[in-house]
Formats: C-alpha cells, sequence, structure tokens
C-alpha cells in the first residue's frame, strides 16, 4: 500500500503509474492504427499530443478511414467528451483552492482513468502538486507510446497483447472495490450506474458518450434521494423519541 | 492529410478542453446546494460502474475472457491488493489463459 497521505508531486507520478501502464498498450495500438489510416507520425502524435482522448481518437480514426466530414468528427469528439463534463464538476469539490490557471492547466489532463485515481483517493482534499503528477504520467505515457507504436507498430506477442487489453479496467475495479468495502451506498451507486448503462448499451439506445453519462448521472441522483429520504425518516425518527 | 486535418485537430482539441476546464474553474470554491453536491460526491462511484460495464465483458471477442478479467480483478482487489497489482496480476491470469 503506498502511503495513506498522497500530497506531493511524486506521490503524484507514483500514484499515476498504474494508469501509465493502462495506457502503454492501448496508445500503442493506436499508433498503429493511425499508422493503417494513413497519418504520418507527425499527425497521429500530435493527436495524442493535442486532443488526448483515447475513446475520441479511436473514433476519429474510424470516421477519418470512412471519409467522414472533419467538422462532424469534431461534433462527435464533443459528444463522447461530454461526459467530463460530470467528472471535473465533481472533482471541483474535491481538489484544494489554487489560482485558476493552474486548474486550467491540470484540466487538460482529465481523462476516465486520472479522474478515477483522483476523486477515489482518501484524503479528504487533493493538492495542486498531486494532480499534476497524476496528469503527467499517464499524460505522457500516452504521448509517448502513440509515437512508438507508430514506428515499430504493437509489436506485442499476441497472447500478451491479449491479456494487456484488461488493463484498464482492471485498474477501475481496483479503485472501486475498497472503496466498496463496508460501505452499501458506494456498492449501490456503482451497481445501479452499471446496470443501467447495461441496459443502454444492449438495447442501442444511446451512443457511448452519452449512455454513460445518462448512467451515471441517473445513479449519483437516485442514489442520492434514497438517502435523503432515509435520513430525513431517521431524523423525524430520534425527533419523536425526543418528545416522548 | 493535408490542412484540413490539423484544422479538425484543433477543434477537437477545443471540444475536448472545454468540458474539462469549464467546471473545474468555474465551480472554483462555490457554495452548492446540499443536494447538488451530494450528488457531485456520488459521481465518482457511479462513473466506475459504468465505465466497468458492460465494456470489459467485451475487450475480446470471447466473452469468457472478459469475465475471467473481472472475477480475477475483483478477487485480487477484494483482497486488499494495490491497484498496481490488481492490473499486473490481473494481466498475468489472463495471459496463461490465452496461452492455452
Amino acid at each position: 500500500m503506498g502511503c495513506l497521505v498522497n500530497t506531493t508531486f511524486f506521490h503524484g507520478l507514483k500514484v499515476g503509474m498504474s494508469i501509465a501502464i493502462g495506457y502503454f498498450p492501448v496508445a500503442l495500438t493506436f499508433g498503429l492504427l493511425a499508422k493503417t489510416t494513413g497519418l504520418s507520425i507527425m499527425e497521429a502524435t500530435a493527436m495524442s499530443l493535442f486532443v488526448y482522448a483515447g475513446a475520441a481518437q479511436y473514433m476519429a480514426l474510424s470516421l477519418l478511414a470512412t471519409g467522414v466530414a472533419p467538422w462532424l468528427i469534431v461534433t462527435n469528439t464533443f459528444i463522447v467528451n461530454i461526459r467530463h463534463f460530470l467528472m471535473t464538476a465533481a472533482l471541483s469539490e474535491k481538489v484544494e483552492p489554487a489560482p485558476k490557471w493552474k486548474k486550467a492547466i491540470y484540466a487538460f489532463g482529465i481523462t476516465d482513468e486520472t479522474f478515477s485515481v483522483l476523486a477515489t483517493q482518501k484524503n479528504r482534499q487533493i493538492t495542486t502538486a498531486f494532480a499534476f503528477g497524476v496528469a503527467l504520467i499517464a499524460y505522457s505515457s500516452w504521448v509517448i507510446f502513440t509515437a512508438v507504436g507508430h514506428v515499430i507498430g504493437a509489436n506485442l506477442p499476441q497472447f500478451l497483447q491479449k491479456a494487456m487489453s484488461v488493463a484498464l479496467y482492471a485498474m477501475f475495479i481496483g479503485l472501486l472495490v475498497p472503496s466498496m468495502k463496508g460501505n452499501r451506498k458506494v456498492v449501490l451507486l456503482a451497481t445501479i450506474a452499471a446496470v443501467i448503462h447495461c441496459v443502454l448499451y444492449y438495447s442501442n439506445l444511446l451512443s457511448t458518450g452519452w449512455s454513460i453519462l445518462v448512467a451515471t448521472l441517473a445513479s449519483a441522483i437516485f442514489v442520492e434521494i434514497l438517502y435523503t429520504k432515509s435520513n430525513k425518516n431517521i431524523e423525524r425518527f430520534t425527533e419523536q423519541k425526543e418528545e416522548n | 492529410m493535408g490542412a484540413s486535418y490539423w484544422w479538425m485537430l484543433l477543434g477537437m482539441a477545443v471540444a475536448t478542453y472545454l468540458p474539462r476546464m469549464i467546471p473545474l474553474t468555474l465551480l472554483d470554491g462555490k457554495e452548492l446546494p446540499p443536494i447538488v453536491s451530494g450528488v457531485l460526491r456520488n459521481i465518482p462511484y457511479a462513473v466506475l460502474g459504468a465505465l466497468i460495464f458492460p465494456a470489459i465483458l467485451h475487450i475480446q471477442d470471447d466473452i469468457v475472457f472478459g469475465i475471467i478479467g473481472a472475477i480475477t480483478a475483483f478477487a485480487l482487489a477484494f483482497f486488499g491488493l494495490d491497484v498496481m497489482f490488481v492490473v499486473i496480476g490481473t494481466i498475468a491470469v489472463l495471459a496463461v489463459y490465452s496461452l492455452f
């Protein structure tokens, strides 16, 4: 286990290491696919450098390959990434006060993965230095291995490459489970969101970008209302007791 | 790819950056209604549930592959392993599985 209180830039680098490992195969494959789509190493690496959004970048490749208009790719990028509104809003409750320009810089490094790591930290507040550390190591891995993937291809042994496709999800599980222990609210939140997302996914009701957003928000609101009500009932109950 | 690629990249960069930056800088230190901040505090756990399922089941065509991965990761995490070892352990188990 790491230190209980992760506050420094160095702690951030260390904690972000699992993201860097998880990004390695995904970025490598992206670099390779970009090459086969006809992007130069400059173009491929620039996309990772300036856009830095896994799902959106993969989507852009497949749309480029089918000759879709650029403005449509931009629109799709926005839709795929709209869930980050929710994540950074949630994160704003947990980060330490800092000048806006510093927040605007590390905001660039907020992905599904860095958000998950930052938001599940046990500290009451996340320091700016720690956020920079987590963001930097994840970002470096993404950009560097995009370029590497373009140059050498995803030349890992087939079985290892297959196995590594689980990395990011294993990380999400590793972040979620410790919070689930002895906390029914967390179990409920994750389970309900997962079920709603499965329903939306298998019924093809919404595109992935929207369905993650809808499933997350629905679960978070439902559980909050549930707990606010039950807390009020407890309050009423104790008030009655005191009156008696 | 030509100049249109770079314009597209610029558009993609802006479309990705704004949802990341706006809430973090605008909600800066604002006192939110209790129900709103309650919902926001729930987001991380809900989002993890939605990110894991059903995507983990479909990382390969073979759904059993994803199921074994999910079970392994949950088991390792449940026994208190650090995130890094959950990741490495799950990769190891699946590597062995795909060799057979």
